[in-house]
């Protein structure tokens, strides 16, 4: 066994640990109540689950991206699709950026607070009138002697009702498009910020998404994080990242789902045989299997990439597209296997299924990465009306 | 086309069942699927509006109306994306009454029939048992007899109305050697001592459908509860069974309606990337490959309704309709869904709610793969 793979095996454990004793026992009582409690984050935090990859200067294990890829996995394949969500934006969006970005002293604010979970993150770059729209910001922030002002407001902000820190995107130069938006690290505890109440969705409900509003919200000038009026280009750098890590949600929950259904299939009878003997249930587990399979080397493919610095935005909306899609095709399939029970909240494979149905829609939807990907064989479409 | 209903009334019969579902759900039903149930009293409301079982013959308190009236309440109720409750009414309307005026004898029919028209009982079906889904030979509750009676044992699950029902259809095995001709059919009056209810089973849409187990412990019902000739259940369900499956395709359509008139207008105001949704390419497609896929699938169902209607359905018929319609059903609310970007996933946008509310019409009445085996069988035998 390599060192690496000995490596991934013991990280492996220790978050299979981790989500069976701390998560697994209270995961429907907080879907239940529509919320994490708060000191979960600092229980992920003590068990070093956040900020795997994360540098040991700032409290991080310093192990490869691989495997913080592979928590993220894990905590979808356990069927915490909703966690999911809100580990994939601390852990594997919202950090990068900083570690990325960020200078010495920001780095030096804010990793460590995340890496113990004192500090829960989040990023807001949808808008109401805007959606996946990025260009059409509307969100404002002026510059003023005492740093800058924050004036709009945000939608869809995953972890949005807990965070304590939010990089806010916002136009620091409405008149230059693309070009005029900066990114900003917001504390939320400064005045002018305020949360709207929790949306309340059709599934991941223990994950928090909020709508957030900035009513002349004053930061420092130190909470501009990289240059100003890159944003669009922070972004466009950064969203891979972001499309690998619900790659790997999309993966680790098809592999849940598949794994429950192979365990029911077997043991329930119907028209005096298993389930599992019927021509139509194997065949559906076989299409499921042979796509996860490919699926999986397109993932660690994207990964290996990502790992030299040479995975493009292409490559991400490729594998954004195909997995998400993988991912609800295959929890579909397995409800549906599980008759009338798969639509019972009592049975995890529902939660599966209403889980999926955003992973093609947030980060970016199916439409968004398939125009991403014609825009690479085709360049931008020309203007003709 | 036989009995060729007048489509002028058939329309104003149409507008009285919107206004009053405007005005009497509407105003309520987000409640109502917070609670996961609907109100009792709704039952009375809706027998007051006229709006059930009315194909039940004026003998039997109804209005004796032609079967696509009670298809039109259904149809507004799915349109109008109260999923849960089309589910409710179609089966104490479209499922539990037509047993009854078909099987029932003078003194069945008169003991409940008018007072499922009014809303003072709900009616329910029991086949389906947690051991069997739609493997209806396996089915193990029994109905024993005691004297003049018979005496009810066992359990059964996934019942809607089954929290509020006063009566309920209940398939037992009256001869447990005899496998499907051991089957017979009892109305079961639920203030009888020895039945019991559990509880409300959460789901993942449908809040506000009351769907139930029922448990029957040594519960004694009289010789007169049983529906038709004993031993004879097996028959009666495979007769009944395909209006059910038209209704679930119907109500499939008209929430496809729903969906697609909720998403058309939305992709008409709302703005991305500096134009209408409905102005980009992939919109517009999507959009016509659901409106096409509905039509064809409203087509089929609306020949399938003439056809019960002229007596003229038969199973495999009526499981196409069922598996065809379910699952343009689905089709059309994920891709709507899809058209409304985030919104679609919150609920305060009611395209969720078709979603979810739509995934379970291609599993019960029979699941899609049930539809299939039916219709595989009408053209290949048996395997």
């Amino acid at each position: 066994m390599s060192a690496k793979q000995e490596d991934i095996e013991l990280f492996h454990s220790m978050i299979s640990r981790v989500l069976d004793q701390e998560i697994a026992p209270y995961y429907d009582q907080w879907e239940d109540a529509a919320g994490i409690p708060r000191s979960v984050w600092h229980t992920l935090g003590r068990a070093g689950m956040l900020g795997i990859d994360m540098p040991e200067a700032y409290g991080g294990a310093a192990a490869s991206f691989e495997i913080s890829q592979l928590a993220i996995e894990e905590i979808a394949r356990m069927g915490f699709g909703g966690l999911a969500s809100g580990y994939n934006i601390h852990a594997n969006i919202v950090m990068p950026y900083i570690l990325h970005l960020g200078s010495d002293e920001q780095k030096q604010r804010y990793l460590p607070a995340m890496i113990s979970g004192e500090v829960l993150g989040a990023i807001a770059m949808t808008e109401p009138g805007a959606g996946s729209d990025l260009a059409a910001m509307r969100t404002t922030a002026e510059r003023i002697p005492e740093g800058w002002r924050i004036n709009g407001a945000k939608v869809f902000i995953t972890n949005g009702l807990q965070a304590e820190l939010v990089i806010v995107c916002a136009k620091t130069d409405p008149a230059a498009g693309a070009r005029g938006v900066s990114l900003f690290l917001v504390d939320t505890a400064l005045p002018g910020f305020s949360r709207g109440k929790g949306i309340r969705k059709i599934g991941q409900h223990a994950s928090d998404t909020a709508e957030l509003f900035f009513s002349d919200l004053v930061v420092p000038e130190e909470a501009l994080l990289g240059e100003a009026g890159k944003g669009f280009a922070y972004l466009m750098q950064e969203l891979p990242r972001e499309r690998l890590g619900v790659g790997a949600q999309a993966i680790g929950a098809s592999e849940g789902a598949l794994a429950l259904t192979l365990d029911y299939v077997q043991q329930r009878q119907a028209f005096g045989q298993r389930i599992a003997d019927f021509q139509n249930t194997r065949f559906k587990l076989a299409e499921a299997r042979a796509r996860l399979e490919m699926a999986r080397a397109y993932l660690d493919q994207c990964i290996a990439r990502y790992h030299q610095g040479n995975m493009t935005p292409t490559d991400a909306a490729i594998l954004k597209l195909m997995l998400t899609e993988m991912q609800c095709d295959i929890a579909n399939e397995c409800l549906q296997l599980f008759g009338g029970y798969g639509y019972t909240v009592e049975y995890p494979i529902s939660r599966f299924f209403v889980d999926a149905r955003v992973q093609t829609i947030y980060a970016g939807t199916s439409e968004i990465m398939k125009e991403v990907i014609a825009r690479s064989m085709l360049g931008k479409e020309a203007p003709h009306r | 086309m036989t009995n060729a209903v007048d489509q002028q009334e058939l329309a104003l019969f149409r507008d009285s069942v919107i206004k009053a579902l405007e005005t009497e759900v509407a105003p309520h039903y987000e409640a109502w699927e917070k609670s996961g149930i609907v109100p009792r009293e709704l039952w009375n409301t809706l027998g007051n509006a006229g709006m059930l079982c009315v194909d039940v013959p004026e003998e039997c308190g109804g209005c004796g109306a032609p079967f696509q009236y009670s298809v039109v309440v259904g149809e507004e109720l799915a349109r109008l994306g109260f999923g849960a409750l089309s589910t409710n009414v179609m089966v104490h309307s479209d499922i539990v009454a037509p047993y009854l005026s078909h099987l029932g004898n003078d003194e069945q029919k008169q003991a409940w029939l008018p007072k499922m028209v009014s809303g003072d009982a709900v009616g329910a079906i029991a086949m389906t048992e947690p051991g069997a889904g739609s493997d209806l030979q396996a089915i193990r509750t029994s109905a024993v007899k005691g004297g003049s009676d018979y005496i009810l044992n066992g359990s059964k699950t996934f019942i809607t109305n089954g929290q509020h029902a006063d009566m309920v259809i209940v398939a037992a095995k009256t001869d447990p050697n005899a496998g499907a001709r051991g089957i017979s059919l009892f109305l079961v009056d639920t203030s009888l001592p020895g039945f019991s209810r559990g509880r409300n089973l959460d789901k993942i849409g449908q809040h506000s459908g009351d769907t139930s187990e029922l448990f029957f412990s040594d519960m004694r019902v009289p010789a007169s509860a049983l529906l038709g000739e004993e031993g004879q259940g097996f028959v009666y369900l495979m007769r009944e069974l395909p209006r059910e499956r038209l209704v679930i395709g119907a109500l499939g359509v008209a929430a496809a309606r729903g969906s697609l008139d909720m998403t058309i207008a939305y992709t008409q105001e709302r703005e991305l990337f500096g134009q209408k949704l409905a102005q980009l390419q992939n919109t517009r497609f999507e959009i016509a490959r659901m409106e096409t896929d509905y039509r064809v699938n409203k087509a089929f169902v609306d020949q399938c309704i003439r056809q019960y209607e002229a007596g003229e359905l038969d199973a495999p018929t009526a499981s196409m309709a069922k598996y065809s319609a379910t699952e343009m059903q689905c089709r059309v609310a994920d891709g709507c869904l899809q058209l409304f970007g985030g919104y679609g996933y919150t609920t305060e946008y009611p395209i969720s709610r078709n979603f979810i509310d739509a995934r379970v019409q291609r599993i019960y009445g029979g699941t899609s793969e049930v539809m299939k085996e039916i219709i595989a069988r009408s053209v290949l035998g048996r395997a």
